[in-house]
């Protein structure tokens, strides 16, 4: 995955609170395959009206914010279905920060794995971030992942938290399967005696 | 963790095989399950070229994608039938355990999981799929996961996580007459919030939750998703041990006496604390339907569709005329006023055995008036269902019915509603478009939808049962 250190880019708003999984990737096109990209269905259905034309009003159709890389929404962002190709789809579509109020917390753990940074900050500094990129939509908002901070134009660094596990993986790009595979011995000596301990754990064998 | 402990605190402790100082845990899994949406997952592990760890802890089950109609032909979609493959071909060269489309065990994996008894208390069980909730109902600690974790799961038998908090829900009282599981598990949702439980792990607790069959737990803590929460689960007791008592991959013999000493082991001890605590009574509760687009959008059945102009919040006003608009409602109309254009009874949170005999219960000696699909959780309910009748009380009254899979609740497998049909569905969730491009969606539980499909519009079961409508 792609290491994800700093950004200073222009902020999508997205005034929309419970944006299911199933809105940002709808279920027909998780048959598809990764490798054509995820970003043709990113929002498929809301970024289209009854007759399949882009609408308007939609933020992601305005050529202001075509290659706005932070999405800003509103609470319970990627609740619903665990696909995990919601997170592909906002990637492939070249976005890497997320920020809500709240999060669906298996959307916000495949954002970690796949180099897409969530965030979490109360609805009011939400609500500045939207006012200034509807603005000023080149408005740009400054992410720093080691610092833990974003910054608006013209204020202060505002703090967010997040997990130190999930920071090291996203800062280093790491696959959290190498990290595992660091405590192998440790795993080895936990299987042998996890069997011995709590061996009806084990599925039975079918008679 | 030492003093008293919550049930969910005794499981994490056994499953902890290593903890970094940042707080994270390294836990073993027991039992993990996919479904033929695991592709992604077993690509990522082939590009790593890592081997499955434990082969024997994974089962897979086709579900998702699978066609309820004449199946034997197989999937008919040339992308459908590739995923399907794809999981025949993944679980043959890694040595996994599948029940596939024509399998006797075949149906949604989260029924076909307990009917194994692969599912069992105190097991930590994962499956990319965010109705892994259910399994909690036996006092697992269960979870969805997405591809990426899958890959993991599948290369080191483990999961790096970091521990949820805990929220108690404890429900008083008994439910009345014809009030479900699902009435519960809506109303839950509708007093926190879709968001409500996010980052916690969920026990249901009190004697309306001790009152439920197995099934009706099932129903609970498969919504817990719903509510935002990363688990639900049910301490274990003698219903719990009864239903498992036997099934295939049960322990057998001393292992199960072993094992049954250690389930009673397992419940919250009396003096453990939860970071958050929420009591109802089950008394006030009524049969409850959704109208709107998220599941916190449910409310009595004798309610009427909320004036967003009462909202004072601008955010949620917005949000409320949104959903009012999509749904295609005018505010104020009473819930019974509402007609519907189709009426689905299937996926993993009702089309167990029992959901079935409860929306045959009001269909019998009564027609549908609008198509009326029900689609068994799995190929054994199918079986169940048909040894006791049940499939005749819904042919006569003009049912289709059906072989089993996830079928309409999610529209993968190509059945759906139209543009802009209104659907009375027992699934879970009433999302935008979630059972077909611009479709609607009203939750409820399988008797009321039973009761929509013979009045052609949302009905409390509890007057047409009564004999004051048709
Ligand atoms: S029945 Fe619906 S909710 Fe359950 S696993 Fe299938 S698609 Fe998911």
């Amino acid at each position: 995955m792609i290491p994800f250190t700093t950004l200073s880019a222009p902020a999508v708003p997205l005034r929309l609170a419970n944006v299911d999984t199933d809105q940002l990737l709808p279920a027909r096109f998780l048959r598809k395959p990764r490798a054509d990209g995820y970003h043709h269905y990113l929002f498929h259905d809301l970024r289209r009206d009854a007759e399949g034309r882009p609408r308007e009003d939609f933020p992601l159709n305005d050529p202001r914010w075509a290659d706005a890389p932070i999405l800003v929404a509103d609470r319970n962002f990627g609740g619903g279905s665990s696909r995990e190709g919601a997170v592909y789809a906002l990637v492939d579509h070249g976005i890497r920060v997320v920020i809500a109020p709240s999060f669906g917390d298996i959307f916000y753990s495949n954002a970690t794995k796949n180099g897409l940074l969530p965030i979490r900050l109360p609805i009011e500094v939400i609500a500045r971030i939207w006012a200034t990129a509807e603005g000023d939509p080149t408005a740009p908002l400054s992410v720093d992942l080691a610092a833990q901070t974003i910054r608006l134009p013209n204020e202060a660094p505002i703090g967010f938290d997040i997990d130190p596990f999930q920071k090291e993986c996203l800062l280093g790009g790491r696959d959290d399967i190498d990290l595992t595979l660091e405590h192998g011995a440790r795993l080895e000596a936990f299987e042998r005696g996890y069997g011995q301990a709590f061996p009806w754990r084990r599925p039975a064998t079918p008679a | 963790m030492s003093g008293p402990l919550t049930l969910f605190e005794k499981i994490w402790r056994d499953h902890v095989v290593a903890e970094r100082a940042d707080g994270q845990s390294l836990l073993w899994i027991d039992r993990h399950l996919c479904h033929e949406g695991s592709f992604h997952a077993f690509d990522k592990l082939a590009r790593s070229g890592r081997p499955v760890r434990r082969p024997d802890l994974t089962f897979a089950i086709a579900d998702h994608y699978v066609p309820t109609r004449d199946r034997a032909a197989g999937p008919r979609d040339p992308e459908i039938a590739t995923m399907v493959r794809l999981l025949d071909e993944n679980t043959a060269r890694h040595g996994i355990t599948q029940f596939g489309l024509n399998d006797p065990d075949q149906g949604i994996v989260h029924v076909v999981g307990p009917e194994l008894g692969l599912t069992q208390p105190g097991i930590t069980l994962v499956c990319g799929d965010s109705h892994t909730s259910t399994h909690g109902a036996f006092g697992a600690l269960a979870f969805g996961i997405g591809a990426s974790e899958v890959s993991h799961v599948l290369a080191t038998q483990t999961l790096w996580q970091k521990r949820p908090r805990t929220l108690r829900i404890t429900v008083d009282g008994a439910l009345s007459q014809h009030v479900t599981a699902k009435d519960l598990i809506l109303a839950v949702i509708a007093r926190i919030g879709a968001d409500g439980a996010a980052g916690h792990v969920i026990e249901y607790a009190g004697p309306a939750i001790r009152a439920l069959s197995m099934e009706a737990r099932m129903t609970v803590c498969n919504m817990s998703i719903e509510a935002g929460g990363r688990a639900g689960m049910i301490a274990p007791d003698d219903t719990t041990i009864e239903w498992l008592a036997g099934r295939r991959y049960a322990p057998k013999g001393a292992a199960w006496e072993a094992a049954v000493a250690a389930w009673r082991g397992l419940e919250s001890d009396p003096e453990a604390a939860f970071d958050r605590e929420l009591r109802l009574d089950a008394a006030t509760i009524a049969p409850t339907v959704t109208w709107g687009i998220s599941p916190e959008h449910a409310v009595p059945v004798t309610a009427h569709v909320p004036n967003p102009e009462d909202e004072p919040d601008t955010a949620r006003r917005a949000a409320l005329a949104t959903a009012v608009d999509y749904m295609g409602l005018a505010p104020g109309t009473p819930l019974t006023e509402i007609a519907v254009d189709r009426v689905f009874i299937g996926s993993c949170t009702n089309a167990r055995i029992e959901d079935l005999r409860a929306a045959a219960a009001v269909l019998q000696d009564r027609r549908a008036t609008v198509p009326l699909m029900i689609v068994p959780g799995s190929s054994a309910v199918k079986r169940q269902a048909e040894a006791e009748g049940l499939d005749r009380v819904f042919t006569a009254a003009g049912a289709e019915w059906l072989d089993s899979g996830c079928s309409m609740c999610a529209a993968t497998n190509g059945d759906m509603a139209a543009p802009g049909e209104r659907c009375a569905s027992t699934t879970n969730r009433n999302f935008r478009g979630r059972q077909g491009l611009g479709s609607r969606t009203h939750l409820m539980s399988p008797a009321m939808a039973a009761a929509a499909a013979v009045t052609g519009r949302i009905t409390d079961v509890r007057q047409l049962i009564s004999g004051a409508g048709p």
